[in-house]
């Protein structure tokens, strides 16, 4: 199997090596993310394997405890609001993108994908040294706008990646047909591309939810985000309520990657 | 003859721009909220953050009128009377205004000792305000006839300073302007800024080797299996950074599975220290970035024909040979982009540094966090930041015009 016929032994023996190697480093990839999910269960304090009982103590923990649940609703709330701007402006800018004509096509994506590039505690500071004085630490405002300008980058990929296989000329086939350009892009080319578009605003919801930095920065009590939540938790004593707290969010990372996986399928079908 | 054909194909050109220029304006149209959001919410800030790199406020703010009278000093011998009054002047406001501590803080980064110097002296010509002061100064703290104090003072009169920036880098001025390399146990900037460069060069290295073989074999498997083997990269690369960092944290323990699974095999006799290591904080950061390394070597394997082996071999290849001198050179573009972004992305490492590292492998991004809330040191932290921006945006210059911005792609 996964070979050429004309293979010499040695090649075999190599090949099955590689094959080997690279599974050992898939396991070294995915088993990671799952050891947290057991220890959420745990009846025991303690991080031992095998676990000894279940009980969902910890669950029942996290789900009576006032700063987790403010984390949660914190994250949601500018999750969605940062999800609705960016996509907004992302879907926009790639609109512009994929005309032949946009004027400085490299220097422009280059400036729209740099918040993906540039370190993400320069961004914090900036952002802290910047809201402060017009009063937007401390806001959920200013969290959002910072939000929004890192999940941007991630729309405009996305969309600009659907828009590359649309074909134009069902657009230039319905404005000669007499439609007004609102409902052309409605009509006609928002159907086509909108698997991009909800692609680009799954991507800009998981970017604002797990963000740490920026809302370390920004953030008072009020506005606590789940990962900031975790962040000091892990940092002060890591206790069980954070694996639960864990596992929460790699089910939703999961769930949103399922949802991604189905839609781009459906895509290419 | 020519020429008049010339001529017609620039008119047509002119005119074709001319036809094009209104869909031109059209398409920038679109992008124009975006690009007006993203400096006011992104690159405003930024740019605040490197005018706080050179901006000195303190000195100029709080004493004005003795900077003034320092500018005709000619800095050989301590000054003459009229300026000790006009700071004993200056010094009285402060202590009432309560800005001698900021002025004593700024001045204390320079010179040593100048926090409490400061402080204590604006106490004592408040409540004994009678010339003459230069004895007075002078008998508070010797210190005030050095003229070495006066240069530091005189020098911060200017409200732009290269101060917090060369300190970023290892530099300062001597009393008499010369720049030299600090010395001794005050010079760490640049050993942290080697530290990052290594540990992001070491991550590079290690999801290189790791990740070639499983982009390969991505491509050759079938296609049932190729399709699982992909999903396995992509998980990691949507769960969130803080899991995945909480799950080294538990892992890593010295209580945790890795030295259980260790000392169960027998390979260590004693529980090893991998928490708050430098090799745990390199195996989290492999781990992150390994998918980002992965995904454009296989995007750019999976262009190469497969014929090209086969004919490498048919004409007497060895299988070695035919690897190295037919697949592994059409694999570079792959291998360049996938080490670039890793690199580039593992410069700014904050948070797995910072749980999983011990004091000695916090990175750049670490020291920028502590001047900000620890330090209260905002223009340390934000030179510092300069220099991280200036090391990243140098490499990502270098992505663009070897790989181009639109070439990322997202699984």
């Amino acid at each position: 199997m996964w070979l050429p016929s004309y293979a010499t032994p040695t090649e075999r023996f190599f090949r099955t090596l590689v094959v080997f190697f690279s599974f050992a480093v898939l396991v070294f990839l995915i088993a990671p993310l799952f050891v947290i999910v057991p220890l959420s269960f745990s009846a025991d304090p303690f991080f031992t394997f095998p676990v000894p009982k279940y009980s969902l103590r910890w669950y029942y923990d996290f789900f009576s405890n006032e700063r987790w649940i403010t984390g949660i609703i914190n994250s949601t709330i500018t999750a969605v609001l940062t999800t609705i701007l960016a996509t907004t402006l992302g879907t926009m800018a790639a609109l512009g993108l994929a005309s032949p004509h946009f004027p400085w096509r490299r220097a422009v994506m280059a400036i729209l994908i740099s918040p993906m590039i540039i370190p993400i505690v320069i961004v914090a500071v900036g952002s802290y040294l910047f809201y402060g004085p017009i009063g937007l630490t401390n806001t959920r405002l200013g969290l959002v706008l910072a939000h929004t300008a890192l999940a941007t980058p991630f729309v405009v990929i996305t969309v600009t990646a659907t828009l590359s296989t649309y074909d134009t000329n069902l657009s230039r086939a319905a404005l000669s047909l007499g439609a007004p350009p609102l409902n052309t892009f409605l009509v006609v080319t928002l159907p086509n591309i909108i698997t991009g578009i909800i692609s680009g605003a799954i991507f800009a919801f998981a970017t604002s939810f797990d963000e740490v930095v920026v809302a370390l920065f920004l953030t008072g009590a009020e506005q606590r985000t789940l990962p900031v939540q975790m962040f000091s938790g892990i940092r002060d004593q890591i206790n069980p309520t954070i694996m639960a707290a864990a596992t929460i969010l790699l089910a939703l990372s999961i769930g949103l990657f399922v949802a991604l996986t189905l839609l781009t399928r459906k895509k290419t079908d | 003859m020519h020429d008049v054909a010339r001529q017609e194909r620039s008119a047509i050109r002119k005119a074709v721009k001319q036809a094009e220029r209104p869909s031109q304006r059209r398409a920038f149209l679109l992008a124009v909220p975006l690009l007006a959001f993203l400096i006011l919410a992104f690159v405003m800030p930024i740019a605040l953050l490197l005018f706080t790199s050179v901006t000195n406020p303190e000195t100029k703010s709080v004493i004005p009128n003795t900077v003034a009278l320092l500018q005709s000093w000619d800095g050989k011998a301590a000054p003459g009377e009229e300026i000790y009054a006009a700071l004993a002047d200056e010094l009285r406001t402060a202590q009432a205004n309560r800005t001698a501590a900021m002025l004593g803080k700024r001045l204390n980064y320079e010179l040593p000792g100048m926090r409490s110097r400061v402080v204590a002296t604006a106490r004592a010509v408040t409540t004994d305000p009678h010339a003459p002061y230069r004895e007075k100064f002078i008998g508070l703290d010797p210190a005030w006839g050095d003229p070495a104090l006066w240069q530091v003072i005189k020098r911060n009169g200017s409200s732009l300073t290269p101060y917090y920036l060369m300190t970023a880098v290892d530099l300062e001025k001597t009393p008499d302007g010369a720049i030299q390399k600090v010395k001794g146990d005050q010079a760490i900037f640049i050993g942290i800024l080697g530290r990052t460069l290594f540990i992001a060069a070491l991550v590079t290295l290690a999801t290189l080797l790791l990740g070639y073989p499983v982009a390969y074999v991505l491509t050759i498997a079938p296609a049932a299996v190729a399709s699982i083997m992909m999903l396995m990269v992509l998980l990691p690369l949507w769960t969130s950074l803080l899991v995945r960092t909480t799950a080294w944290v538990v892992l890593l323990q010295s209580d945790g599975i890795i030295n259980d699974i260790l000392m169960g095999l027998g390979l260590i006799a004693h529980k090893a220290q991998l928490i708050f290591t430098r090799l745990g904080t390199v195996i989290a950061m492999t781990h992150i970035q390994l998918p980002f390394t992965i995904l454009p070597i296989y995007s750019v394997m999976r262009s190469i024909p497969p014929t090209h082996l086969r004919a490498a071999r048919s004409l007497g290849a060895s299988p070695f040979s035919a690897f190295w001198r037919v697949y592994a050179p059409q694999t570079l573009p792959g291998v360049v982009a996938g080490s670039l972004i890793t690199f580039i992305l593992s410069l700014g490492y904050y948070i797995t540094p910072a749980l999983v590292g011990g004091p000695g492998d916090q990175m750049v991004s670490n020291f920028i966090s502590f001047f900000i809330n620890r330090d209260l040191n905002w223009g340390l932290a934000s030179a510092l930041g300069v220099v991280l921006l200036t090391v990243t945006l140098s490499i990502y210059f270098l992505f663009l015009r070897l790989v181009g911005a639109d070439k990322l792609k997202l699984g």
